[in-house]
């Protein structure tokens, strides 16, 4: 697999001015991105997380050519986004996910035929596309409505077809499903997991919603302050960072906080309890035994780590 | 560059398309538009009923460089004006939309914004030039025809560059855009009139620093057989073409100038 994506040493700075009194302004070097690398194999997704303004946005408008790195070196199948972007562009897909790139006043269809000439896609070959899209992604009955008439979860499906319909070779994703309700994000999703697996797409996703990249995303690089402080399988995070698992227990009835040695009780409600344990250092069985000891059970369920908690506590342990 | 072009007739045809849903706002407005143009030469026509000549030249040779101005003027106001709402996509962050397609940024802003309602106040200017061709006095040889067509083509690169310049102008300062319409729109206004009737220090900035004298008035001369009473140089009323290439050159170099920042700079 040869990489697609190539970033090695990329830094970005920016020259910001800082008001000072009235008149006198002050210069600030302000570094959005830090010496940051990595590499993106042929058909690989891979979720790109971090808080807002940790540097996403900006690595993406490196990796398109809209913005040329301070320093390093950036290929994109190949080419230098900087000095080719053009070329690139015929190469690449980008879903911003707050912004359209549809014509407002046309057509969904109508929308696509002008991509297709931007991108000179052979009509048969647009065609055979747009057809699988649309049937995919559900798209036959809004196809002719005017893009300013089609509801948010339409616009989406129009949007990320936009994108991939001139068969790039990896598409960037900027939240692909922000505001959308739970039907529209799984049918995202499974179309992008299809477009991966048949046609080998590779997709960078950038998003807050974790559901995104669990179902996507074997590999995730979370961003923080400009540095890359995590890039490796999903199932490694939640192992390092994943340890606080929840016992819930529902007791015979209720009761005072249970006190049992190598868990804590987080909460109480009625005759049910929550007691946090560290995965690691206590099984759940004994854990289980020593409740039954306490208190008689009546049933029990354990709570596994959330990406979300896995995510807030990597921001927390990074300061 | 026959795929830019291809590529550009089709969002052209999009952007019509898609504006033509609002017709009527459109007949209002181009009929708006066209009227308040002619009050223009209107304007012209009252003036002459008091003196008979201005600065030397009868009512119809002013008509001549008007119409000759305003079709120029209007060409570029038509196709090209519209990359002054370059700011407007810089602070939307619709510009990097653009930046991320195969084609150049500058045609697809002046596509996606394209106003096909301009054309009310060409077809003024048309108008005016074509009354202005029937009434003066000139022998039409083919070499004043093609001074003729070339000044007008001419005259439309030389004020398309204006805006140009002034949108690249627009990256390092958002909010140029009066600062700039100065520029176009007060040129436009200033070539509308003989070059003589303005004191030396306007006439070296029309003639030579903002190139607008060389949109219609100098080629003027030669079609109506009049001495130049600003330089003297008679080679200078064919320069138009020339000039018009010198500043394309350099405004392409601005441009691409102002892009490179943008990209280096993300702001």
């Amino acid at each position: 697999m040869s990489p697609v994506v190539e970033v090695t040493g990329v830094t970005k700075a920016f020259t910001v001015a800082r008001r000072r009194g009235r008149l006198r302004r002050r210069f600030e070097q302000v570094v959005a991105v830090d010496d940051v690398s990595f590499t993106l194999a042929e058909g690989e997704m891979v979720g790109y997380i971090g808080p807002n303004g940790a540097g996403k946005s900006t690595t993406i408008k490196m990796l398109t050519g809209i913005l040329v790195p301070s320093a390093g070196r950036v290929r994109v199948a190949g080419l230098d986004p900087s000095r080719q972007r053009v070329e690139v562009a015929r190469r690449i897909g980008v879903v911003f996910g707050q912004r359209t790139q549809l014509w407002w006043d046309l057509p969904l269809r109508d929308s696509f035929e002008l991509l297709r000439h931007f991108y000179r896609v052979p009509a048969p070959r647009h065609a055979a596309n747009l057809d699988t899209f649309s049937q995919l992604l559900d798209m036959g009955p809004f196809l002719d409505t005017p893009v300013r008439q089609l509801s948010l979860g339409q616009r989406m499906r129009g949007e990320i077809t936009a994108a991939l319909l001139h068969d790039p070779a990896i598409v960037y994703l900027d939240e692909p499903t922000i505001g959308l309700d739970v039907v529209s994000k799984s049918q995202v999703r499974e179309f992008l997991a299809s477009m991966n697996r048949q046609r080998g797409t590779t997709v960078l996703l950038t998003t807050h919603d974790l559901a995104d990249i669990e179902r996507l995303c074997r590999r995730v690089m979370i961003i923080d302050r400009g540095r890359v402080i995590h890039d490796g399988p999903l199932a490694d995070i939640v192992a390092r960072y994943g340890q606080q698992r929840t016992l819930v227990v529902d007791l015979a009835e209720p009761r005072p906080p249970l006190e049992v040695e190598g868990a804590t009780t987080v909460a109480v409600d009625g005759p049910r309890q929550w007691l946090a344990f560290d995965g690691s250092a206590v099984s759940a069985s004994a854990l289980v035994a020593a409740v039954a000891a306490a208190a008689p059970l009546v049933d029990l369920s354990i709570e596994e780590p959330g990406i979300e908690d896995v995510v807030r506590r990597i921001y927390t342990e990074h300061p | 560059m026959g795929d830019t072009m291809a590529v550009y007739g089709r969002l052209l045809a999009a952007r019509i398309r898609g504006q033509w849903q609002y017709r009527t706002s459109f007949f209002v407005y181009l009929a708006a538009q066209f009227t308040i143009t002619l009050l223009d030469f209107l304007v012209l026509l009252v003036i002459f009923t008091h003196v008979p000549r201005f600065a030397g030249w009868s009512l119809w040779e002013v008509a001549l460089l008007y119409g000759l101005a305003g079709v120029s003027f209007r060409l570029a106001d038509l196709v090209v004006s519209q990359v002054e709402y370059l700011p407007r996509h810089l602070l939307a962050g619709s510009f990097d939309r653009m930046l991320v397609r195969p084609l150049g940024a500058l045609v697809q802003l002046s596509a996606e914004e394209f106003e096909l309602r301009r054309v009310g106040t060409l077809a003024e200017a048309l108008l005016v030039l074509g009354l202005a061709i029937a009434h003066v006095p000139v022998h039409w040889t083919w070499a004043r025809v093609a001074v003729l067509v070339s000044s007008a083509l001419s005259g439309a690169v030389i004020f398309a560059c204006i805006w140009i310049l002034g949108a690249a102008f627009t990256f390092l300062v958002v909010d140029g855009r009066e600062f700039i319409n100065a520029f176009t729109y007060g040129g436009n206004f200033l070539s509308q009139y003989p070059l003589q009737i303005y004191g030396t220090a306007l006439r070296i900035i029309l003639g030579i620093v903002v190139p607008i004298g060389f949109a219609a008035f100098f080629p003027v001369l030669y079609i109506l057989g009049k001495p130049d009473p600003v330089t003297g140089v008679a080679v200078i009323r064919f320069l138009s073409p020339a000039v018009a290439a010198a500043m394309a050159l350099l405004t392409r170099a601005a441009w691409r100038g102002a892009i490179r920042h943008h990209r280096s700079t993300g702001s």
